[in-house]
């Protein structure tokens, strides 16, 4: 016990904790900015979305250490090799579900914007984003999720973060040290679970919670 | 703790890919890993069902069980692989191997599975089965020819997702003793021998769209109405 409050008290500990974070941030907002554009642009079209969907899929089955691993070889070891290979790992959730949210507004409440008189730019900001901000979300925290884990990884090329911990533990095999990178790595998920969580639910739409609290959830 | 391969290493620059490497060593270190990354994940994808398709037809029908059951299992799902295998190693005192990579592989499997299960018998239309009990089907009968037949396409998307995430989680699970792929990409990694790593990750990515593409289509075959239904729109 004594050991493992020596690695939390560990001078590097604070730094390789932000590092972790800073890691999570940037890729998370970097994949947000390549996936919901993207998005944008492919969603009115179904062969656009079709492929966006397809490639999400194939993006999202590629094992995270296998990214990494070959980020590897482009990028040589550190920082900008792990920060590239997971900004690659947290698009294709956003670009799905951002694809998905916004072509599932129904057409009679995008005819209806239009008659009201709203333009395209209107249409897309002040209608299908408020309505998909719940679906996109949830894409947000499944990378923000991914990310969290993935960065624990980056320990293998060189990247730093609270994996180093968990592999120093293994090779001294120190269950403290082991254990310290763990669990903070396991709380740093459930506290990222949590938060958006909690944001999803404050960017739902007021009349969209009314919604689905009486089941008329519109699909 | 790492499973080093007794293949001979060549250290002298031979450019990214070592072709003549791989041609020696593909029959002796590439092939079966590969197969013992397929293993070890089939077999978790199975105890996971196993354990999943009943508890999901329980939560369909005793809906209170479900949110304690996707409260826990979503926790299970959160934790980060690595720290998973940590904690079962160190706390739960588990020993390296298959063991601990398999558990914690059907850990991350029950979420999807069971949410897609109660998912799939929720879909089932109240008429279907009040017409199948008007023709005399016993609770039984119905939920095994009726209800269960129905849902497939739901619970096989599910299977989908999960062993896409159990090939990935499988990769990490060679640093505990797992074997499979990740044995490559870690060797290669700490042997700085980029043809190994490359080939392990470049399999396991192969795998892993392959399953994706293989449950697609299973998912297609077994649901030839909503094919219909959609050529009709």
């Amino acid at each position: 016990m004594d050991e493992f409050m020596g690695v939390l008290q560990r001078p590097d500990f604070i730094g390789n904790l932000i590092l972790h974070i800073e890691y999570t941030v940037l890729a998370t907002v970097l994949g947000i900015l390549i996936a919901i554009p993207v998005a944008v642009l492919v969603h009115r079209s179904n062969a656009g979305s079709t492929i966006a969907i397809n490639v999400g899929n194939i993006g999202r089955a590629v094992p995270s250490l296998a990214v990494l691993a070959l980020m590897f070889p482009v990028f040589g070891l550190g920082f900008d090799s792990a920060l590239f290979a997971l900004t690659l790992l947290a698009v294709p959730p956003i670009l799905i579900n951002a694809v998905v949210g916004l072509r599932q507004v129904s057409p009679q409440i995008l005819d209806s914007a239009k008659g009201m008189g709203l333009s395209g730019l209107q249409v897309l900001t002040g209608i299908q984003v408020p309505i998909a901000a719940p679906i996109i979300f949830a894409g947000i925290r499944t990378s923000a999720v991914l990310i969290v884990a993935s960065v624990t990884l980056a320990t293998f090329i060189g990247g730093g973060g609270l994996g180093d911990y968990i592999v120093e533990g293994y090779q001294r095999n120190s269950t403290a040290i082991a254990l310290a990178g763990a669990l903070a790595v396991a709380v740093l998920a459930v506290i990222t679970e949590a938060t958006f969580a909690g944001l999803q639910r404050a960017f739902t739409p007021k009349g969209l919670r009314i919604a689905q609290k009486r089941g008329r959830a519109t699909k | 703790m790492l499973a080093f391969f007794q293949a001979e290493f060549a250290p002298e620059d031979t450019g990214l890919i070592d072709w003549e490497w791989l041609g020696d060593n593909f029959t002796e270190d590439v092939v079966p890993a590969f197969f013992q990354h397929i293993f070890l994940c089939f077999v978790s994808l199975a105890i996971a069902i196993a354990i999943s398709v009943p508890l999901g037809i329980l939560a369909a029908r005793y809906r209170w069980l479900y949110p304690p059951l996707t409260a826990v299992t979503g926790f299970f799902y959160t934790i980060p692989s690595f720290s998973m295998f940590t904690i079962l190693l160190f706390v739960v005192g588990l020993s390296v191997g298959r063991t601990p990579a398999v558990i914690a592989l059907v850990l991350y499997s029950l979420l999807v599975l069971i949410r897609n299960v109660v998912t799939g018998l929720d879909s089932v239309p109240p008429e279907t089965k009040d017409a199948a009990r008007g023709m005399g089907l016993t609770d039984r009968q119905i939920l095994w020819r009726v209800e269960l037949p129905l849902a497939l396409p739901v619970i096989v998307a599910g299977m989908r997702i999960a062993i896409v995430t159990v090939i990935g989680i499988a990769v990490i699970g060679a640093y505990i003793g797992a074997g499979g792929l990740g044995d490559l990409i870690f060797d290669g990694i700490t042997r700085d021998f980029p043809t190994l790593y490359i080939t392990g990750a470049v399999l396991a990515t192969a795998l892993a769209i392959g399953a994706d593409l293989l449950f697609v289509g299973a998912e297609r075959l077994m649901s030839p109405w909503s094919r219909r239904a959609r050529g009709a729109t």
